[in-house]
This record gives C-alpha cells, sequence and structure tokens, in this order.
C-alpha cells in the first residue's frame, strides 16, 4: 500500500482564507498522496473544518486554489467535485430510510432502480449495516448512523472522502473500535481519506500522515512517528503525547553533535543527525524528553548510557503501565516517566530515592 | 397523597373543560331547535335553518369575502413567515433578538388597539377601506403564528442536511426539491391552515377596516339585530366552529408530524 502513495491527489496551494476581517486560513499550503489516511489535527478553532470546507468546495478560498486529481479546482462548485462528505452531524437526511440515504447521490447519476439497488445493498454490507436498510434516521444508533454516513459517501465512489470529526459524537469504546474499522476500510478500498480530529491519540492511530496546525497555520506535517519523535516545537510536542521540558544551553557545536548543558541532567553531546539542518542550532534553549526515554533503575542494572538521581514524588498506575513523578536532583519541576509493569516489577512507592536512566539520543531540541 | 392529588387535578380539569366548552356546546344545540326563540326547553329537531343559509345570497357574497380574505391572509403570512423563520434560523445580525420580537408583538396586542391604530393610519394615508385593508391586518396578526410555526420546521432543517444533498452531486433546485422542500411542507400547510382560520374567524379588524364589503363574522354580527335571524346566526356558527377545529386539528397533526420526523419536541412549548 505505502509505495502507491506516491502521486499527489490534493495540492494544496497558499491558501487563504478570510471571513469578514478575521483571517481562518494564513495560506496553507500541503499536498496529499493517493491512497493517503491524511489527518488534519489540532486544537478547537484553528480552522481543520474550514480547510476541509475548501477542499469540499463549501467555502471558496479567498487566496490560493486547491487542485484535486492535477484539475485545478477553483470555480467548481461541491456538487462537481470528486470529493464526499462525511459531516460532524452525520447529515442523514432524516425523512428517507437508510437505503434511500445511501442511495441519494446515486440518483443524481441518473442510475437505473436495480444498479442504485446492487450498489447500495453492496456498500451497505462492507459497513455492516446491511439488516438495517429500511430504518430511519432516529431509529439508528450514534455509530450506525456513522456508518450510514460514510456508506453515502463511499458509494459514490469519489476519489477523495473528507470527514470532519466523525467520531466525536462516538462513546470511548465505540469510537475506539470505529478507529480501527475505518482505517482497515480505507487500507482495503484504497481511497484517498482526509479526517478532521482535534484527539491526537486518533490521529496518531488512523494516519499516514498528519498535518499539524495551530491558529490557521500548518505548523508542522510528518508521520505518526515523525511527530512524536521530531516534533518542531513546544507547541506540537505537548499537543501529540506528554513531552518533558528542560532548560538547556548550548556549549559548543561540531559537525557530529551539539553539546548542551541541561538542567538536572547534565552536560552532554546530542548528536546531530535527528535535527533538521535549517534548524538554527545555536539558539536551542530548551531540550524534551519522552515520558518513556526515562527509566527508573534497578540498583543492580547499571547499562543505561547516563544516570541522575531522584525521588519519586507521585505515581498513577494504569495497569500496563505506570506514571511516575519524580523530582530530579538539582531541578525543581518534577519530570514524568513512564513504566512498563512488567512480571517482577512493583510500583515504586512516593518518597524513595531511584536512579533514573536516559540516553542522549532520546533528547529533541526546541527554541523559544 | 399523590393520588388524593391527582384526583383533585382531575376533577378540576373536568370543571375547567365544562367551563370553557358548554357555552360551545349550545351553540349546535339551538341550532337544531325548531323555536326561535333561544331558550330551554328545546321544542323540536329541524335542519330548516341550515337548509336556509343555502338560499341567503348575502351570506354567500360575505363567505365569498371571508374566503378571499383568508386565502390571501394565509398566502402572504406564510410566505413573510417563512423568509422570517429561515432568516432567524439560519442567520445571526445585530438586533436579532429584538427584531423578532418586534414581529412577534402582535400575537400579545389587543386586537381592538391593532384595528383602531390601523384605521387611523389608513385614513391619514386616505386609502380607501376594501378587503384589501381587512387582509393587510390579519396578515399583521397572523405572521407571528406563521413564523412561530415555521421556525421548528426551519430550525430542524440542518444547514448540512442542505450541503449534504449538494455534496453528493444534486444542484441547488434539487436539494431544495428532494431535501427542503419535503422536510418544511408539513410546516407550510400547517401554517397555511391555522393563519387561514384565524383570519376566517377574525372579526374585529374586519369590522374596523372593512369598506362595504362584509366578511362572514361581520355578517353574523350585523345579522344579530333581528330576532328572527338568530336561529340560522346559530346554524351558521355551527358550521364555522366545525370548519375551524377540523382545519387547526390537521394543521396540529401536520406539524407535529414533521417535528417528530425531525426529532425535535413535539408540543407546542417547543415552539
Ligand atoms: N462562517 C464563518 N464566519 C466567521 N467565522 C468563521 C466561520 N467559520 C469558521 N469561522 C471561524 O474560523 C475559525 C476556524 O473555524 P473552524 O470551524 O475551521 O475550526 P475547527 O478547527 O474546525 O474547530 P473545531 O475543532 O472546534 O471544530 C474559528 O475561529 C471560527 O470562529
Ligand atoms: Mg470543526
Amino acid at each position: 500500500m505505502k509505495d502507491t502513495h506516491t502521486k499527489p491527489m490534493i495540492v494544496i496551494d497558499q491558501v487563504v482564507k478570510k471571513f469578514g476581517s478575521f483571517t481562518a486560513l494564513h495560506g496553507i499550503s500541503a499536498e496529499i498522496r493517493e491512497g493517503e489516511f491524511f489527518s488534519l489535527l489540532g486544537p478547537s478553532g484553528c480552522g481543520k473544518t474550514t480547510l476541509l470546507r475548501v477542499i469540499a468546495g463549501f467555502e471558496p478560498p479567498t487566496k490560493g486554489k486547491v487542485a484535486i486529481g492535477g484539475k485545478d479546482m477553483s470555480g467548481i462548485p461541491a456538487n462537481s467535485r470528486p470529493t464526499n462528505m462525511v459531516f460532524q452531524s452525520y447529515a442523514i437526511f432524516p425523512h428517507l430510510n437508510v437505503e434511500e440515504n445511501v442511495g441519494y447521490g446515486l440518483k443524481t447519476r441518473k442510475m437505473s432502480k436495480a444498479d442504485i439497488a446492487r450498489d447500495v445493498a453492496e456498500v451497505l454490507k462492507l459497513v455492516d449495516m446491511e439488516s438495517y436498510g429500511k430504518r430511519k434516521a432516529h431509529e439508528l444508533s450514534g455509530g450506525q448512523r456513522q456508518r450510514v454516513a460514510l456508506a453515502r459517501a463511499l458509494v459514490m465512489r469519489p476519489e477523495v472522502i473528507l470527514l470532519d470529526e466523525p467520531l466525536s459524537a462516538l462513546d470511548k469504546k465505540l469510537r475506539d473500535q470505529m478507529q480501527v474499522e475505518l482505517r482497515s476500510l480505507q487500507r482495503s478500498i484504497g481511497i484517498t481519506f482526509i479526517l478532521v480530529t482535534h484527539d491526537q491519540e486518533e490521529a496518531l492511530i488512523m494516519s499516514d500522515r498528519i498535518a499539524v496546525m495551530f491558529d490557521g497555520r500548518i505548523e508542522q506535517l510528518d508521520t505518526p512517528e515523525g511527530l512524536y519523535r521530531r516534533p518542531v516545537n513546544r507547541r506540537v510536542a505537548s499537543f501529540i503525547g506528554v513531552m518533558n521540558f528542560l532548560p538547556a544551553k548550548v556549549l559548543g557545536v561540531t559537525d557530529q553533535h551539539v553539546k548542551l548543558d541541561i538542567a538536572a541532567l547534565g552536560q552532554i553531546d546530542v548528536p546531530r543527525h535527528d535535527i533538521d539542518p535549517a534548524f538554527d542550532i545555536e539558539a536551542v534553549d530548551t531540550i524534551g524528553v519522552r515520558p518513556e526515554m526515562f527509566t527508573l533503575l534497578a540498583d543492580a542494572d547499571d547499562t543505561a548510557q547516563m544516570k541522575v538521581q531522584g525521588e519519586v514524588v507521585d505515581s498513577e498506575y494504569y495497569g500496563d503501565m505506570t506514571y511516575y513523578s519524580v523530582r530530579l536532583a538539582g531541578h525543581d519541576t518534577p519530570v514524568t516517566i513512564s513504566m512498563r509493569n512488567t512480571a517482577g516489577r512493583s510500583v515504586v512507592p512516593p518518597g524513595s530515592q531511584v536512579t533514573v536512566g536516559w540516553g542522549a539520543d532520546s533528547i529533541v531540541v526546541f527554541k523559544e | 397523597m399523590k393520588w388524593l392529588s391527582s384526583k383533585w387535578l382531575a376533577v378540576y380539569a373536568v370543571v375547567y373543560m365544562i367551563f370553557l366548552y358548554a357555552p360551545v356546546i349550545l351553540l349546535p344545540l339551538f341550532a337544531f331547535n325548531t323555536s326561535t326563540i333561544i331558550a330551554f326547553p328545546l321544542s323540536g329537531f329541524t335542519t330548516e335553518w341550515f337548509v336556509g343559509l343555502w338560499y341567503t345570497d348575502t351570506l354567500h357574497i360575505a363567505l365569498g369575502n371571508s374566503m378571499f380574505v383568508g386565502v390571501t391572509t394565509a398566502l402572504l403570512s406564510t410566505l413573510l413567515g417563512a423568509f422570517a423563520a429561515r432568516a432567524s434560523a439560519r442567520f445571526a445580525f445585530p438586533g436579532k433578538t429584538g427584531i423578532v420580537g418586534l414581529i412577534m408583538l402582535p400575537l400579545v396586542l389587543p386586537e381592538i388597539i391593532i384595528a383602531v391604530a390601523l384605521l387611523v393610519m389608513l385614513n391619514q394615508l386616505g386609502m380607501p377601506l376594501s378587503l384589501w385593508t381587512v387582509v393587510g391586518g390579519h396578515v399583521l396578526i397572523c405572521t407571528p403564528f406563521a413564523i412561530a410555526i415555521l421556525s421548528s420546521s426551519y430550525r430542524g432543517l440542518d444547514r448540512e442536511l442542505e450541503e449534504a444533498s449538494f455534496d453528493l452531486g444534486e444542484s441547488r433546485w434539487g436539494t431544495f426539491r428532494r431535501v427542503t422542500l419535503p422536510l418544511v411542507l408539513p410546516g407550510v400547510i400547517s401554517s397555511l391552515l391555522i393563519t387561514f382560520t384565524i383570519s376566517l374567524d377574525e372579526f374585529i379588524i374586519a369590522f374596523f377596516l372593512t369598506g362595504t364589503d362584509v366578511t362572514l363574522p361581520v355578517y353574523i354580527w350585523s345579522q344579530l339585530r333581528f330576532p328572527a335571524k338568530l336561529p340560522s346566526v346559530m346554524a351558521l356558527g355551527t358550521i364555522l366552529l366545525l370548519v375551524s377545529v377540523v382545519l387547526l386539528i390537521i394543521a396540529e397533526a401536520l406539524r407535529r408530524r414533521s417535528a417528530a420526523r425531525q426529532g425535535v419536541d413535539t408540543t407546542l412549548a417547543g415552539l
């Protein structure tokens, strides 16, 4: 699947969207590849829905343009674009039953009744709703409505399906299940999906690539792993997962390393290969370490590259994991450390003195 | 305790209903009574008063006038109501609450005040009184009802439904025909029926604002001067009452059905 993700399906070029004097999108550019599961992730009000509506053709961009499948979409209305939308409210037509809802778009294509019925039955089977064809919208559960909305878009065989927070109305358990289903469905049919979400976990689980948006700008566009391991700034780093920040000073820069003096961790050579060459390395003033990059060392354990002393302040037990709040020697703000609860390791009680191990390659550098 | 209070509530409800509807029951009672004197005991059963209506030409003219006023009022106030309801459901604009409040004001103003005010204004403007001036007055009092009914229809009509239709390849006209209209049609019909009924039964404005052409209620009032005509007035009143009740029941049934279909509150309180 991955190697088909090369051709650009959607090219977003310098798109600006203004509502009166308010600028919702500040010159967004991105390329979305064919067959890709692409997510727009960001906090409420950052312009995710607006960008999706620009792509769908509901909002004309104030400046810039969008091309889909190599064709400029300027001036082409939503009903003539090769995209279909799954709305946040699902927008199931309340006066029609499930089959009529799903067949709604096919009817505009002047298809025969038999062909429509066949396609509708096929797609309802795909989303596991074949026995609900005669139900009305108000007789369906949230998850079922979501499937109908998806089926209604899928049956049109669009080049791109746009989904605006399709899972936000579902409870946690159903949401987890639908995330997996949606992802595997997308893989099997190979249609490009663009998903809007403000849930970073959802974006990480489902996407091939993610655009992280703040205030109408894309701050970083990367794979889930890239976002997690190499966030470009503190805002992205703290939006995706948990990140410990520690103040740092640059002592010197060589071709291979940057020498930093980090609060609590001391002087250390950080390898440069993970750092963007364009990044102004002299300006580094903060570093980040993910909670799982620290380890609480047993007394006998001596394999860690670097060690520092600390005291457990607090702990949160999650069953498979425990999150510790640990105050490192020489630094007041406690850091968060996550440990897998393997057999034979018991939870360390608050007040315990511990040795914390960490590695130089787990460090991400930031500047203000 | 609970059964006691619910029992008293039931008694209260029954007494209230008798108080409210007993006079109305008297209307058909005397309409079928042979005597021209409106008093108990009843003297016998007859349908002659109803038959007599059939041959009263002035009544037919009044009926024609009422139909004209009623239908025109229903169409105009529903049209205005549809615009206002759509605007208030879809768009936020400065002073919206105030403007909507002003439009709804005739609902609570005494009709006599509206009637006199309109009469004074028409005189100042030098406009001759006619059935059209009655239509104007009726549109003024009917539009708030139309707005209230249509607002609930439009509120159930999510903007995303029309967008979804458009997104699925349907044209603007097709979207109106396949989504918008089916969803608001029951509300529109309900509004037409109710505004028609209000106009048909309205007396004060019709009395003040009409010229030489009288509407049914004004005709009835003019007949009250002749005691011999009382039973036929009763007969006419009975028919009017029946028609009004039937129209209102249809209107309310339609409104509830459309509301239920859109999954919104089905009680009048939901307005
Ligand atoms: N039609 C509009 N008129 C004026 N401002 C608008 C309009 N649509 C969106 N905005 C503004 O643009 C900004 C971005 O809105 P948008 O709906 O794209 O956010 P979002 O990222 O989808 O947020 P959420 O996660 O809450 O859905 C918001 O500040 C919003 O108030
Ligand atoms: Mg949104």
